[in-house]
């Protein structure tokens, strides 16, 4: 089986313990230029109420242990640097190193965020042209920088909409989430203090726009709606989707985890969206770095403007740009010091790569999909055929007859030289294999990832025990999960010293 | 694994066995099953009330959480410590040493209004049947 | 366009094997009227040099070439060429969350390695994989102990940040959670009276910040036995992880929020750091964010997973501890190098050069007339003067010197309107603190 796969081959990978294990009194890896000022003792100046003998455990290490033990545990990372990542909902996409580079800029990475404004105007008119160009792919009317990521994109846009209700006398009661929804929807909404109501799927995993029509009553605040769905599929009937809300003085809500699928070709405030989040780790190329740091812009119509978290970028006479503090209707803060700048910086250098060409972006990573679609749906059961936009979910449908499924799928493609792709997800597609390829992959890749399926799929069928059990290269086989949930061992510990006195 | 025959059942996959007006609860082979290996369980503490219906605690495996629900509405006068340190005793003896809770009914009548040993057989021979349809 | 790898060609041999005549037919879910008919007004393409040249640009019209004695929650220390090329490895940068264990272990085990040094600093068991931002963590560790005690009230101090205080409240507002703020004392820390008198049977939560925001240090075991008496549980925010080094850990505390900005990430305007939370062994199911834990493979070797994933919100749904799905996970790793490298004793003399620094910055500013200590309670790199002069007046005056002046209290504290906190790190040197000290005293000898 092994001919069939191209990409990879096997390399010797070293092993390394836990830093902890690697320790020894008297090491060090980090010298400070001499102390210029009198030493002041503070075993005086503080007394045995405030002081600490040492951090008890703390690794003591030259430099080239440092370097080598994180080169070492990184060499069993996967990355996009290494090649495809086709999570779906993730958009693993290429992460652009000239972003790196501007980020820790001197003069960029080194502002203090409370250093003054007209020492900050490079900061702020950084924060300006993002700003501009992400109202201008979303087609939205205002925007706020400072949500740290998606998920408190998501409250800060409820606690908005919640706050124009309010206004209007009525905060209502319940936010709508169809069950295609990914699960930080329902946790959010509960956050902003409001009950979830689900919506089934019609049968070809629209929003079913009739049930809908009969669920929107006056105690519905919002709609909260994933466009593309999480299959991947644009939902048809936005517009109307929009006017049935508006109709009742409820408010639309957009996850724009998916705006991958739309930069240049279409825009959600054109749509009928009242509210939505970026999420700039995803559409906008910001590193994922290992699970965040992100970046959760919230773009918004003009009605929510006066409840954006306080402070908002002005811009005075002159030019002159400023943070405004006094804002009497705020939602108040969800983050301390503004936004995750460095994060923002990194998504402009991304936007001004492409200028108007991002709409490139978006037709490759539709293309990519569809192309992947097109060619594994004889071997992969699609339990939702409409037209797919920047991704595509089949599902395990076909290999579980013979025992094999996703989560096993995923596993084999490791050994192909690829990432899987998300398998517990979405929740309306059991055992779903949901590819994302993103415009990052060349028709090459893709070519390679197809064979690789196409090869899993025909071992699942001739030799199940194979995929069963992969991955087969990997430095570690499958993890004990149970156990680790059963007795969870989350740090390390020195190993207990032998107590004299026992026998 | 057999159904005792001496047990009451519910459609969320509960066991119910009552002696003296205390009855003790559990979760099915069944619903073992479906679940996979659990790895914790929490439970209501000695002294808290229970009604039908109602979810009194969970069972977590890897990567599902299971409410579990009342089938009788009592008091609590015991809850198995052992699954605390032991929880995957609700794998291997779910219809025995893994009973989760004992409970003063406040109602006998609960009991009867739940399902016999074959009533709740053919109920998951149904359910067997849907998943393979 | 150079990140996009395919040909025009390559583009055309893909729709032809898809069956489509053109690229616009992908597209056609999407209703004709509401598809773009032109393209977008931004700006470029630029070029890669063009691209560094305009944030070059950028960064001349900020702060460059100014001195700074401005601390307040975010801080500028010392930071490694280590960490930072660590960091950029492409293995640990352009990699997701490790829900695929096998190819996962690099992030994996430096995660462990985190939770491990965190649980060292703070004193506490166990320590999750990081969070937003000290100020999200903070408000998280109480809406943990709101599910512990299942109590509705906080007590906060008012000593503690500002801006911390303020996302508490924003998360607050909708929840459920009654939020009170307790008084600072004379000494600047805590008013143990004013706590004891609001401490009763409904409280969830005490929250201090230590070294709290005017930089005064508090005791926290006595804050502990209080809180506990009724039932409540402490929560102790730390914005300067480098005390930590110095300073007893707060092991006292029922959950420890932090802050790890300090630990080699870049002040950067503000963003993005790292927050964690730290807390018992028994409070670990009710702890938000993402834990890794150590485990072993089918063949017996040691490995690291992501576990007890069952508080999460992708499964928990509208049931979840936390909705937040991000962690910060490139920036608690280069805390992890960062504090690696530091080690036992680069720690311990970072604080205590730290310390020192600030206990001559003291001492400089002391003697000039009009100056004046504010707070006798001990500090660490931060603490508190009162001027004879508006602190907004003299940071003018020491702009012109190319000083960023201190951060001034009257803003966040009405009544602390001449209260100016001053910080100093290992990176300030003493010849900028007496030049920092000169500039002070000419501002306020300056005829008004």
């Amino acid at each position: 089986m092994t001919d069939k796969i191209k990409k990879a081959s096997r390399h010797t990978i070293q092993n390394e313990g836990l830093i902890f294990e690697k320790s020894s009194p008297g090491k060090r890896a980090f010298d400070l230029a001499p102390l210029d000022v009198p030493a002041a003792d503070p075993a005086k100046a503080l007394g045995a109420e405030y002081r600490r003998a040492g951090v008890e455990g703390f690794p003591e290490v030259s430099e080239i242990e440092v370097l080598r033990h994180f080169t070492r545990l990184s060499t069993w990372n996967f990355a996009i640097d290494l090649g495809m990542y086709p999570l779906g909902s993730c958009t693993m996409k290429y992460n652009p190193r000239v972003n790196e580079l501007v980020a820790r800029l001197d003069g960029i990475a080194t502002e203090h965020p409370y250093q003054p404004q007209e020492l900050s105007q490079g900061c702020l008119k950084i924060l300006q042209l993002l700003e501009k160009s992400l109202l201008e792919i979303t087609g939205m009317d205002a925007i706020t920088l400072q949500p740290s990521a998606g998920a408190q994109g998501e409250l800060t846009g409820l606690l908005l909409i919640r706050a124009y209700l309010e206004r209007q006398g009525n905060a209502r009661k319940k936010v709508l989430i169809p069950d295609s929804a990914h699960g930080t929807n329902p946790a959010t909404a509960v956050i902003a203090g409001y009950q979830v109501e689900s919506i089934k799927s019609e049968s070809h995993g629209q929003i079913d726009v009739d049930k809908l029509r009969e669920l929107v009553t006056e105690d519905v605040a919002a709609l909260m709606i994933t466009n593309p769905s999480t299959l991947g599929i644009f939902e048809e009937r936005m517009p109307e989707i929009a006017a049935i809300l508006h109709g009742k003085g409820a408010l639309l809500y957009m996850d724009g985890a998916n705006m991958n699928a739309l930069a240049g070709v279409a825009r959600p405030g054109d749509l009928g969206v009242d509210v939505m989040h970026l999420n700039l780790h995803k559409t906008m190329s910001t590193p994922h770095g290992g699970g965040g740091p992100g970046a959760g812009p919230v773009a918004m119509k003009k009605i929510l403007e006066p409840f954006r978290p306080a402070p908002i970028l002005v811009e005075k006479e002159g030019g002159r740009l400023a943070l405004d503090f006094q804002r009497k209707e705020s939602i108040g803060k969800v983050k301390a010091f503004g936004g995750n700048f460095g994060v923002l910086v990194r998504a402009l250098a991304y936007l001004l790569a492409y200028g108007p060409g991002l709409r490139q972006a978006t037709e490759d990573a539709v293309l990519n999909a569809n192309y992947i679609r097109k060619h594994l749906e004889d071997v992969f059961e699609l339990p939702y055929n409409l037209p797919s936009m920047h991704e595509v979910v089949f599902s395990d449908a076909l290999q579980k007859k013979n025992g094999v499924n996703t989560m096993d799928i995923a596993k084999r493609l490791i050994d192909y030289g690829f990432h899987p792709y998300t398998t517990a997800f979405p929740l309306i597609v059991p055992g779903a294999l949901m590819i994302e390829p993103t415009e990052s992959e060349s028709k090459e890749e893709c070519d390679l990832f197809i064979d690789a399926l196409r090869a899993i799929a025909e071992e699942s069928a001739t030799n199940p025990e194979l995929v069963k059990t992969a991955p087969h290269t990997t430095r570690v086989r499958r993890l004990d999960e149970v156990a680790a949930a059963r007795k969870p061992v989350l740090r390390w510990k020195p190993a207990e010293k032998r107590s004299e006195s026992a026998d | 694994m057999a159904y005792p025959a001496e047990f009451r059942y519910t459609k969320e996959h509960e066991w119910m066995a009552v002696k003296d007006g205390i009855a003790t609860i559990g979760i099915t082979d069944y619903a073992q099953h479906e679940l996979g290996d659990v790895v914790f369980v929490e439970l209501p503490k000695v002294g808290a009330r229970i009604e039908v219906g109602k979810s009194f605690g969970t069972v977590e495996s890897v990567k599902a959480v299971s409410e579990i629900y009342a089938p009788a509405a009592g008091e609590v006068v015991e809850a198995n410590a052992t699954l605390e340190k032991k929880p995957e005793t609700i794998n291997t003896d779910p219809h025995g040493a893994a009973w989760l809770i004992k409970v003063r009914l406040a109602n006998a009548a609960d009991a009867s209004k739940l399902m016999d040993v074959a009533a709740y057989e053919a109920f998951i021979a149904d359910k067997g049947k849907e998943a393979t349809a | 366009m150079r990140y996009l790898p395919k040909s025009p060609a390559e583009r055309q041999e893909m729709l032809a094997a898809i069956g489509a005549k053109s690229i616009d037919e992908l597209f056609s879910s999407i209703p004709e009227p509401y598809r773009l008919k032109k393209p977008l007004h931004l700006p470029g393409p630029l070029s890669e040099a063009e691209i560094i040249e305009y944030f070059k640009a950028r960064a001349a019209e900020n702060s460059f070439g100014y001195t700074s004695f401005l601390g307040a929650g975010v801080y500028n220390h010392l930071r490694s060429v280590i960490t930072d090329t660590i960091i950029q490895r492409g293995e640990f940068l352009t990699s997701y969350t490790p829900y695929q264990a096998e190819i996962s272990q690099g992030t994996l085990q430096a995660i462990f390695e985190f939770q491990t040094m965190i649980c060292q600093l703070t004193g506490q068991e166990v320590a999750n994989a990081s969070m937003y931002d000290g100020s999200t963590a903070t408000t998280e560790a109480v809406l943990m102990a709101e599910r512990l005690t299942g109590r509705r009230r906080v007590l906060i101090a008012r000593s503690v940040h500002p801006e911390y205080r303020d996302v508490l409240k924003t998360y607050a507002k909708n929840s459920g959670l009654q939020v009170e703020e307790i008084p600072f004392a004379a000494k600047g820390t805590l008013d143990t009276r004013a706590l004891q008198a609001a401490l009763k049977d409904d409280v969830c939560a005490v929250v201090v910040q230590s070294p709290n925001f005017f930089g005064a240090i508090e005791s926290v075991a006595p804050l502990a036995e209080s809180a506990h008496a009724t039932g409540a549980l402490l929560v102790v925010a730390v914005t300067e992880g480098v005390s930590l080094g110095l300073l007893k850990p707060p092991a006292e505390a029922d959950i420890v929020a932090m802050e790890a900005q300090s630990f080699g990430l870049a002040p950067s305007y503000g963003g993005p750091f790292a927050g964690v939370i730290a807390s018992r062994d028994k409070f670990v199911r009710q702890m938000p964010g993402r834990l890794t834990g150590q485990t072993t493979d089918s063949e017996g070797r040691r490995g690291f997973v992501l576990t007890l994933a069952t508080r999460e919100q992708h499964i928990r749904r509208e049931k979840a501890t936390s909705n937040i799905c991000t962690n910060q996970a490139l920036c608690a790793l280069a805390a992890t190098v960062h504090l690696t490298l530091l080690g036992k004793e680069g720690l311990r003399e970072m604080a205590e050069q730290n310390f020192s620094k600030a206990q001559f910055a003291l001492s400089e500013l002391e003697k000039i007339p009009g100056v004046r200590r504010a707070f006798a309670a001990p500090f660490f790199n931060e603490f508190t003067v009162e001027l004879q002069r508006s602190v907004r007046l003299v940071n003018a005056q020491l702009l012109r010197e190319k000083i960023i002046g201190p951060y001034v209290l009257g803003t966040p504290y009405p009544e602390l309107t001449k209260h100016a906190l001053v910080c100093v790190t290992e990176t300030t040197t003493g010849a900028e603190i007496t030049r920092f000290a000169a500039a002070v005293r000419r501002a306020l000898e300056q005829p008004l």
